[in-house]
């Protein structure tokens, strides 16, 4: 399933012409203050892509650019074209049919994101409505059906009860069921486990790779875990202060990563491959903080990076494009 | 809905059990505390028609049971509280029943009408506010919400009545309908409600001016909260969004608040149905105080704090109808 190639169901368009989602330069800021800057990437019918970066390198303002729905304060730039059509040229009608209806986004914060005074079956019925003609039965029909679909016990009794008689797990469950309630072509999932217990997250997980094959839909999975990447993701973007640093296959990515910060962040993250990095030693944070980029001319990553020379704050390294697909932004890496 | 029965029940039950100690705390308190004061209502009668004989000042305080021992009055009077009896007024010699009963359903409409107007206003005027943050009319209803909040309302009361009645001599000044006006019909309500705009609008603008406040403050929090942002996840419009999102979570507190409001409401009575001559309780109380006449004032004292404690109890519930969260037992 590491291949992009083979998560594409048979019916599906050849990805080849014309990617789902196509994200070009994309820039967000905050007044001056850039919270992304300047990425570029596409996702494919039906494949995953994940998004990894460590916290603050602004993979969820990236992907409620996707929404447009970045917080107030926030300016985008760029071009973020969906299924071919720009979203900046759409009308606010035709922004919100696409919210929803054919790009749905879990969020990071399952505790808060459900509406504390609704029934959880009413807020699934409004996002069925809101996108299809549904009596009220059928759309209630239809809602119970999602609440089985994500494997909610007792799905009648679960459709009565409101966000606070749920778990964590439980609720991002059901934001999992509005977000896929009207077949979305694209699920934007931001650290869909990050709040959620470790025995929860493997299940979440596990129910999101089960939906995205049965819907056939493409998935942007956002995470800081690389554990989750290794496991659900047909391709890898790395991200490190607003800008993409490496992008690839994950198991190949894994084996040999290039960019000096994916190296870091391999190193310290302790769910990967083997159980090795469980019996050696302390896992080794990479030193120093993201909040060191701000302002830094060059490479983002130099004031951190064991490797860097004086070359490297001299320019943005460009993304290189070498032979094996890999892309990397650092004119240092090099495959042997 | 029918799940959330036994939960508003509890909600139900909790405030009845607060409410009867309540009430009689209050009765013996404000017993005690109007005993202290000076004067007795046969001494201001006796003032008022230029002196009793002592023999004539004995009858009536005997005949109103004023000359027994204090604690003799208190237990006499509770007995009668017991068996539904508010006592006798000294002053007007009449059951102190049958006055407060008459002048009952003007505080209850001049207050509910105000609290009604507060609120619907304030819930306008607090939506437009956030609607508009930072823009010259948010600004401006601010600073006039502020102006409302300080201003005492008998002085308002005053200015209302010096634009509106003697400059402009559109509505009356005082009373509450036309000596001789139309009785019953369209014509009598329409008659009865142009006596209570003056009144009702000196006792709301207070109000409305903190609820203003309030639903600004609570409408600006509750549209950055995460759920709002899902809402929009899911495609919905922003007036779908406002409604059924924004709106019913900003406006929890305010029903709190106002519940809370409407003893103040029946207390602010006292000096705006004295200034526009209402026939109300409050006006009652206050010649009651004038005229020393303590039973109609206790009278009047117990049936405000039953009023609020039944307003509280109506707010519980309703908070529990609008917000699953409350009256939830903790071990859930
Ligand atoms: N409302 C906001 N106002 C100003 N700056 C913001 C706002 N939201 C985010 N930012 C800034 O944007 C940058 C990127 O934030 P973003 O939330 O995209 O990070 P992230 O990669 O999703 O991190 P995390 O893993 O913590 O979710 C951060 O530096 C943050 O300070
Ligand atoms: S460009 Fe230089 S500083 Fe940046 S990652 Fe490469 S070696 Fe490190
Ligand atoms: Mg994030």
């Amino acid at each position: 399933m590491s291949h992009p190639a083979l998560s594409i169901p048979a019916f599906a368009v050849p990805h080849a012409i014309t990617p789902l989602l196509e994200v070009q330069d994309l820039q967000v800021h905050f007044g001056s203050k850039p919270a992304v800057r300047g990425i570029s990437f596409t996702v494919h019918e039906g494949e995953t892509l994940a998004l990894v970066g460590e916290s603050g390198s602004g993979k969820s303002m990236t992907a409620l650019s996707v929404m447009g729905l970045l917080p107030d304060g926030g300016r985008a730039s760029g071009t973020i074209r969906f299924a071919g059509r720009d979203t900046s040229t759409l009308s606010p009608a035709a922004r919100r049919a696409l919210r929803g209806g054919e790009i749905g986004m879990i969020f990071q914060e399952p505790m808060t994101s459900l509406n504390p005074v609704m029934t959880i079956g009413a807020q699934i019925v409004e996002a069925l409505r809101q996108h299809q003609p549904l009596s009220r039965t059928a759309a209630k029909a239809r809602a119970l059906e999602l609440i089985d679909l994500v494997r909610i016990p007792d799905p009648k009794r679960r459709f009565q009860d409101y966000p606070h008689q749920l778990s964590g797990g439980m609720r991002q469950r059901v934001m999992i069921a509005m977000a896929v309630a009207c077949g979305p072509r694209l699920l934007i999932a931001d650290e869909p486990t990050t709040a959620l217990d470790v025995t929860i997250q493997a299940q979440v997980l596990e129910l999101l790779d089960r939906l995205r094959r049965d819907l056939s839909m493409a998935v942007l999975l956002i995470t800081h875990d690389l554990g989750v990447v290794g496991q659900w993701a047909d391709r890898v973007a790395v991200m490190y202060a607003g800008r993409k640093v490496e992008e690839g296959d994950p198991s190949a990515l894994f084996a040999l990563p290039l960019h000096p910060y994916t190296q870091g962040l391999l190193r310290a993250s302790p769910r990967l491959d083997d159980a090795q990095h469980y019996t050696q030693g302390p896992l080794t944070e990479i030193p120093g903080s993201i909040a060191s980029a701000a302002g830094q001319d060059g490479c983002a990553f130099a004031p951190r990076c064991p490797q860097a020379v004086a070359a490297c704050r001299a320019a943005v390294p460009s993304l290189r494009i070498l032979e094996s697909g890999r892309k990397v932004a650092c004119p240092l890496a090099h495959q042997d | 809905m029918k799940r959330h029965l036994p939960r508003l029940a509890r909600i139900a039950g909790h405030a009845g059990l607060r409410a009867l100690p309540t009430a009689i705390g209050i009765v013996i308190l404000g017993f005690f505390l109007l005993q202290q004061a000076p004067g007795d209502a046969v001494d201001v009668l006796s003032g008022e028609s230029g002196g009793l004989s002592t023999e004539a000042a004995a009858a009536l305080r005997h005949h109103a049971g004023l000359d027994q021992p204090v604690l003799s009055q208190l237990a006499a009077y509770l007995t009668g509280l017991a068996h539904g009896d508010l006592g006798w007024s000294a002053r007007f010699n009449v059951p102190v029943t049958s006055l407060i009963l008459q002048r009952l359903p003007g505080s209850l409409l001049l207050s509910g009408t105000a609290l009604v107007v507060s609120v619907l206003a304030g819930a306008a005027l607090g939506a437009l506010m956030a609607a508009r943050e930072g823009s010259w009319a948010d600004r401006g209803l601010s600073v006039a919400a502020l102006l409302f909040y300080s201003l005492p309302s008998f002085w308002i009361s005053l200015m209302l009545i010096v634009v509106f009645s003697i400059h402009l001599g559109w509505l009356p000044s005082g009373g509450s309908q036309t000596i001789g006006g139309p009785e019953g019909g369209l014509a009598g309500l329409l008659d009865h409600a142009r006596y209570m705009v003056l009144p009702v609008t000196s006792l709301s603008l207070f109000y409305i001016a903190i609820y203003a406040r309030l639903v600004r403050v609570a409408m600006i929090e509750a549209r950055a909260q995460d759920y709002v942002r899902t809402a929009r996840a899911k495609g919905l419009s922003e007036s779908r969004i406002l409604i059924r999102h924004i709106l019913r979570n900003a406006l929890l507190p305010l029903t709190t608040v106002a519940g809370m409001h409407l003893g103040g409401m029946l207390g602010g009575g006292v000096v705006v149905e004295t200034v526009y001559g209402w026939p109300g309780l409050g006006r009652l109380a206050y010649e009651s105080v004038i005229g020393r006449d303590f039973r109609v004032l206790l009278g009047i004292l117990l049936l405000s704090s039953l009023l609020v404690i039944v307003a509280n109890a109506l707010v519980d519930i309703l908070q529990g109808l609008l917000d699953p969260r409350v009256g939830v037992s903790h071990a859930a």
